[in-house]
Order: C-alpha cells, then structure tokens, then sequence
C-alpha cells in the first residue's frame, strides 16, 4: 500500500504526486493489491517524450494510482496475476504497439492503427476491411459445430460478432468481437477545443449520456477549478437517475418480449417512454444530451419541472409496482430467468464485474455509495435481495434499482435548493501539469473519465472506460454450458453497450 | 355444392383468423392492435415483390414454399368442415393426410438445410425433433379413434350416425383428446409457449429460422400454408366439441364458425398469459400430450373388451 497514493474522486492532483516506481514493483505492488480483494478503474499509457507510462487507478474502498514507465515489451498481468487485466493489456497493445508478454488472449480490441506508428502487435494490415486477422477460439472434435452471429443483426441494435462454438443446443464457448463502432474518441478529444467535448462526451454511448456527461464535466471541474452549487448537483442526481430508470424499464420489458411474456413488455415499453419525457422536462432533451456542462446544468429546474416531475412520478410509480408483480409473478417467466445464464461469484470477482452484472453476483461494489460525489453523500444507499449471479437475479437487482431511484428522486425533489443560473460550455483554463479521475455509477455501472493535462494546460491524454468493457466477458462466461437459444435472453439481461465499448 | 363452398371458404378464411390471435394479444398487452385483415395485406404485399435468391441455394430451395403449401392445401380436401362430407375419403385417408403434412415439412426442412446457413441447421434439427414427438401424440390418437369408431377415415370420425365428440358415447376420453391435440397444435404451428412466432431473435426460434432466407412470393406461400395448417388443426378441435350432424345449413357453418375462433381467442389467451418454455422442456411438454392421449387409448382397451 506503501507505493500508492490516495486519490479522490474528481479531485485533481498535480502529476508529479503520482508515484512513479519501477516496473518490479509496480508489478509486486498492483498483484498484491488485486489479490487483496482490488479491483481496477483504469489502466492505460500516455507516452511523454518518447517514454511510455503505465498509470493504474486501483479501487477498493478507496481510489488510489501508481504508475511505471515501461518498453516495447512489458510482463503481461492476465495470466499470473488476475483476468482483471486481460482487456486492458490488449487495449494497450492495440492503441500503442507495447506487447504485453505471456498474455493468452492476446487479441486486437477494436481493430485500428495504434497511435504511435510502431509495428502493429497483431500483424494487421489496416488498409484492409474488417474483420483483420481474427483467430477465433475454435473447439474441435465430432458433432460440434459454430455459430457466428451479426455484426448485422435481426433487430434494430448496435454491431457485434457473437462466435458460438456448440454441441448441440449446448454453448461450449461464446467468443464476443467487437470494435466496429470504433470511432476514435480517445485519440480526437486532446486535438478538439473544449467548446466540442461535451458534445463528444454524450455521444460515447448514447443510452448512458448522462453517466458520461457527469464524468467529463466532473473531471473539467476538477481541472478547472469551477464549483457547481447545490441546485445544480440536484438536477444532475435526478437526471442520471432519471437516465438508470428509462434503462431498466425499458430492459425489463425487452426481457419480458424475450421470454415472449408480451403484457409487460407492451407496459414497460410505454412506462420507458414516460420517463424519457421526464427526462426532457428537466434538461430539454429524452436522451438527457445538452444538460450536464462543467460549472453546472443548462436548464434551471423550476416549480413547473417540479410539479411535473413529481405529479407523474406518482401516477406511475404504482403502476410499475403492479407491471413487475405481474413480471416477476408469472411461473412460466421464472422458469425462464432462474438458473439461465449463470456467473459465479468467484469468476464475477475474477472478471471484476460492475453495475447490476456484479450486483446480482453478490459483489455489493456501487459508485455511489462508495465514491459518492453530487448529492448521493446524502442519499440512502441500496440492497440486493437476490444475488445468484442468473438472469432472474440480474433482472431483480434492476427491479430494486428502479424502486431505489424512485425513492431517490423523490427526495432530490423535496430538496429546495435550486440553482441561480444556466451554465453553458465556455472555454476554461485547466490546471497545467495534473491528472483527475472521476468515477459515476452510469445505469450500467461504473463509468470512469481520466484525463493528463501537459505543462501548458493542455488534455494530453483522454482515457475513456465504460462499464461494458469490464462486463462484456462476463456474457461470455454466462453462455459456458448454456443453450444456445438462452443466448438473447442472456445478452438483454446484461444489455452492454457497444459503442461505449468501441469508443 | 355445399362440399367445394365449405373448402373454398376455409381456404380464403385461413389468414382472417391469425389475426384474431394478434387481436387477442394486443388486447392483453393494452394495446390496439393490427388489423383484423393484417394477415390479406401482409399476402398481398409479398405476392407483389421479387424473390431473392442466394447464389448458394438450388432448386430445392426454391421447392421447398411451393410444396409446402400443396401438402397443406391437399390436407384441407381431406377435412369434413362443420360435418360436410369431404372432397377426397378413403379408408386410410388419416395416416395418408398426416404423412403429406410430413412431406411438406421435409421439403421446408431440406429447403433450409440448401442455404447452409448455421442458423437454419439449428431450426431445421429443432423442427424435425419436435415433431417427430408430436408424430407420436397424432398416431396414438389415431389408434384411439379406430378403437373408438373402427375406421381409418377422416370422414368417418367426425360424420355420419356417431361422431367422434365430447357429447359422444366417450366424450371423458375425447375432452383428453381435445387438451392433447391443443397442445399439439401449439407445438405444430410454433406457437407459444414452444416457439415464438413474434420474435426476431434467431437463435431462439424453431418455425421461423428455417424460413429466414425465403423472400416475396415464395415466402407468401409458406404464410399460407401456415394458415391452412393453423386452420386444420383448429378445425379438428372444433368437429371433436361439437357434433355438427345435428344441425342443419347454416346454422351448423355459423356455430362451426364460432367454435373455431374461440379455438384461435384461446391461443391468443394462452399466448398473453405464459411465457415461452425454455428448449429443453419442449420435448416433455409434447410428451405430455402423448401421455395424456396413452392414457385415453389405455382407457378404451378396458371399455370394449
């Protein structure tokens, strides 16, 4: 623990206070930590002057960051140390050509050239189209036979390949390839003036607008020096939790259409929409884009807003009381979501799972709770009942987690406080020479915004992490000895974002 | 006269009662609804587009929809509605008429193994398993009805001095019958709880995945032929409730009429208030049917010995 330092959310430290340690070490300390039940926020390189820098921000009921310089070459963590690991040493070896040694997965992420024109680690010629040199796991033997599903897929959803090796009806290993939405996020946001963050911030996964919107602000915030009164904090509360509601409900019924249980899937459909309304009624857009800036909100949330928001979020709370009654009652319904698409404990803890994925495997981790920052310092925090890690416990911690928000957005409305004015994106100076990290617990789960700025106040580097990057793997292993025909069913319980992934 | 109006009704009729399903269904989920005629505009737009061919399909692919929907209409010729005599009888008729529908299946089921797409392998092996259980439940009640009634004739069963009906001689054992040949019609026509004719996910489906690649006319064809065989099954359960010799003209075609969209308000019932099984459970589900229909043959092996 010695070698760490003790970071806080959103807060900014010069970059000098980083402890910058030899490789050794900073591999004996990082192992030791993970081993001590740690989990991962970040673990990217920056590379300054020349010499590449490996930053980890580790967690457990603390934020704390280290970082080394490392070669061409470093020793990978996947194999002797945690799975943890695993994709961020290939986002690594994709964005800056650094081959992680022993690595067992070694695997191109999102299929672009790294930034640095060295070599490519994965022997791809990018003039190329996708898919590159992929080798897929195969299995082999008699009877088994593969799958390959998307990246253009039936329904009106984001691309992916889904690569099933089967035996039968019997999924023996689900391979998950992504990266065709790979926009280039991390690379274009140091080049962009500060007036076009906010826009590209939203845009990093739609459906999680808000959680990345706070991030970005947060980190701007902290960098900037800028002081966001309570008013606004309250509207940025409610909207992200306005953000965890739409989602849920609308998962909820799309789970229910899965199974084919068509009443609450036609409900839950509808009840999404009255909260997008919402959404609009408190920042001007359904999706929540245009609301979270730095400073502050760009709507004031007046007596109106409040009425509206409240007089509807009566009307409807007990209306979802019933539709998940309804849901959750029905035997044929549970006979489909318990014991489908089981996670262990021991291998969410392994994969380092977030959101509800880890909730509903027994891992308690929330953002809010314990890296709390806005208004959830003051707010009462969530349990979960049922936690076997299957579809049925996914969809019940989600359940719990729209009767939370509900709760929690009723409070945030009896608070009084209201902010004084509109803050709008303007050009601020950032603190020269420093590193943030902000922390959110999006509707997916954690969501994590890191930012380096270079001696003349400048973002040097940009790191993006959504929830979906930890949690992709943990659909893969759902899927081990599970029907193949279990696989949407299992894919909505998770709902894991592509283009959050992809960046 | 009379015979060729009742098969040309029930043939033209065929796509009007699906819709009484989605009617039913969107009246569970709050809803409108699509129109009652959905399935005649759904008909019409597809008999007005082009076909699309993949460059690795054959001939049997393009087989597959046009055999599929004679086998189902040449079912229909077979059937006595609301008690009319039929177009074609003979002693045998029944396992000749089952053994078509079987034809039809193999040409839908070779039609979707000639793409070589993984997923219409997957529905085609899952088709072709299910119903061979469903095979099973058809003939054991086959057997039944010739214990019962001493022939092989789909005519004879539901016409003449003693249909076969619940308000028979043995109507205990046909109310069995009726459960078994319900859950069969769910199985036979993918419908819930064991496929799901609604969703777009293919690697869930059984039916549907297997007529994936199918487009236009081609794909109308396979539509109707679904209806006919919907309609066949519906139309079995209604002559096994009702005893339609009693009744004369109209009155009888009105009732048979009634009977059957309540068999279809029934499916539209069941598929709002379950959720779909998981696969595994399909094949017990359909031997349930079977056990239900073993136990009715059972029973008659004591009553007439």
């Amino acid at each position: 623990m010695d070698n760490f330092l003790q970071i806080e959310n959103g807060k900014a430290i010069p970059r000098a206070a980083i402890p910058e340690v030899s490789f050794d070490l900073f591999f004996k300390s990082i192992s030791q930590f993970v081993k001590d039940d740690g989990f991962i926020v970040q673990f990217f390189v920056y590379e300054e002057a020349n010499v590449y820098k490996l930053l980890a921000v580790v967690r457990n009921s603390n934020l704390y960051a280290i970082s080394t310089e490392i070669g061409t070459r470093f020793q990978s963590f996947t194999r002797s140390v945690s799975e943890k690991f695993h994709m961020f040493e290939r986002e690594i070896a994709e964005q800056f050509g650094l081959k992680p040694d022993g690595h067992p997965w070694l695997k191109m992420v999102r299929y672009h050239k790294n930034f640095t024109g060295k070599e490519d680690v994965f022997g791809n010629n990018y003039d190329h189209d996708i898919p590159g040199n992929y080798s897929y796991f195969q299995v082999n033997g008699e009877s088994i036979h593969e799958v390959g599903v998307g990246p253009v897929h039936a329904g009106i959803i984001e691309p992916g390949h889904f690569r099933f090796q089967c035996a039968g009806e019997e999924v023996l290993h689900l391979e998950i390839q992504l990266g065709y939405q790979h926009r280039g996020i991390e690379k274009m946001l140091p080049a962009l003036p500060h007036k076009r963050y906010p826009i590209i911030c939203e845009s990093i996964a739609g459906d999680t607008t808000i959680a990345h919107s706070l991030c970005f602000s947060q980190a701007f915030e902290g960098l900037g020096g800028l002081t966001v009164d309570k008013g606004a904090k309250i509207v940025r509360s409610m909207a992200l939790e306005l953000e965890r509601l739409c989602n849920h409900i609308g998962d909820l019924g799309a789970l229910s259409g899965d199974v084919a249980f068509n009443p609450p899937a036609a409900y839950f459909g509808r009840i999404r929409g009255e909260f997008l309304n919402l959404l609009q009624v408190l920042g001007g857009n359904r999706f929540g884009k245009g609301l979270v800036r730095p400073g502050g909100v760009t709507h004031v949330m007046g007596d109106e807003q409040r009425r509206l928001i409240r007089d509807k979020l009566a009307e409807i709370t007990p209306e979802i009381e019933h539709i998940s009654d309804l849901l959750f009652g029905a035997p044929t319904v549970l006979a489909r979501f318990e014991h489908t698409g089981t996670v262990e404990h021991s291998v969410a803890k392994e994969l380092g799972l977030v959101g509800y994925a880890g909730r509903a495997c027994g891992i308690p981790y929330d953002a809010r709770v314990t890296f709390p920052n806005e208004c959830y310092g003051e707010l009462p925090a969530n349990t979960n009942s049922v936690t076997n890690g299957d579809v049925n416990s996914r969809a019940t911690v989600r359940r719990e987690e729209i009767m939370h928000s509900l709760t929690l957005i009723n409070i945030l409305l009896d608070k009084t406080e209201t902010t004084a004015e509109e803050v709008h994106m303007q050009e601020c100076s950032l603190s020269p020479d420093s590193f943030v990290v902000t922390v959110n617990e999006g509707w997916r789960g954690e969501v994590s915004h890191c930012l380096l700025t270079d001696n003349d106040g400048k973002v040097q580097r940009y790191k993006v992490k959504d929830p979906s990057f930890h949690n992709w793997t943990g659909l893969a292993m759902s899927l081990r000895n599970q029907e193949i025909s279990d696989f949407p069913l299992c894919n909505k319980s998770y709902n894991l974002s592509y283009c959050g992934f992809d960046l | 006269m009379e015979t060729y109006i009742s098969f040309a009704l029930a043939v033209l009729a065929a796509p009007l009662f699906p819709g009484i399903i989605l009617k039913v269904k969107a009246f569970f989920a709050g809803k409108n609804g699509p129109p009652l005629l959905i399935k005649y505009y759904t008909l019409i737009k597809l008999l007005r587009k082009g076909s699309v061919y993949s460059t690795s399909t054959t001939f049997v692919f393009k087989l597959g929809p046009i055999v599929s929907f004679a086998a189902a209409l040449t079912v229909l010729l077979f059937f006595p509605f609301a008690g009319q005599a039929p177009l074609l009888s003979f002693h045998g008729d029944v396992i000749v008429l089952f053994y078509i529908m079987g034809i039809g299946r193999f040409f839908t089921v070779i039609a979707a193994l000639d793409t070589a797409s993984p997923f219409e392998g997957m529905g085609a092996a899952r088709e072709v398993f299910f119903s061979t259980l469903a095979e099973v439940t058809i003939f054991t009640v086959l057997i039944l009805f010739y214990r019962m009634s001493g022939s092989l004739s789909l005519a004879t069963y539901f016409t003449g001095e003693n249909p076969i009906t619940l308000m028979g001689q043995s109507g205990a054992l046909i109310l069995l019958v009726i459960i078994a040949m319900f859950m069969v019609l769910l199985a036979e026509n993918s419908r819930v709880p064991v496929d799901d004719p609604a969703t777009h996910l293919e690697l869930t489906m059984i039916h549907e995945v297997m007529i994936l690649d199918h487009s236009g006319p081609d794909l109308a064809l396979i539509e109707i032929g679904a209806f006919l065989k919907l309609i066949f099954y519906a139309a079995f359960i209604t002559q096994l409730i009702f005893p339609f010799d009693v009744l004369n003209g109209i009155t009888r075609g009105l009732i048979f009429l009634g009977i059957l969209s309540l068999i279809y308000v029934f499916i539209g019932i069941t598929e709002s208030i379950m959720a779909r099984f998981r696969m595994d459970l399909v094949p017990k589900f359909i031997l349930t049917s079977f056990a239900l229909v073993f136990f009715a043959a059972i029973l008659t092996m004591g009553v007439f010995q």
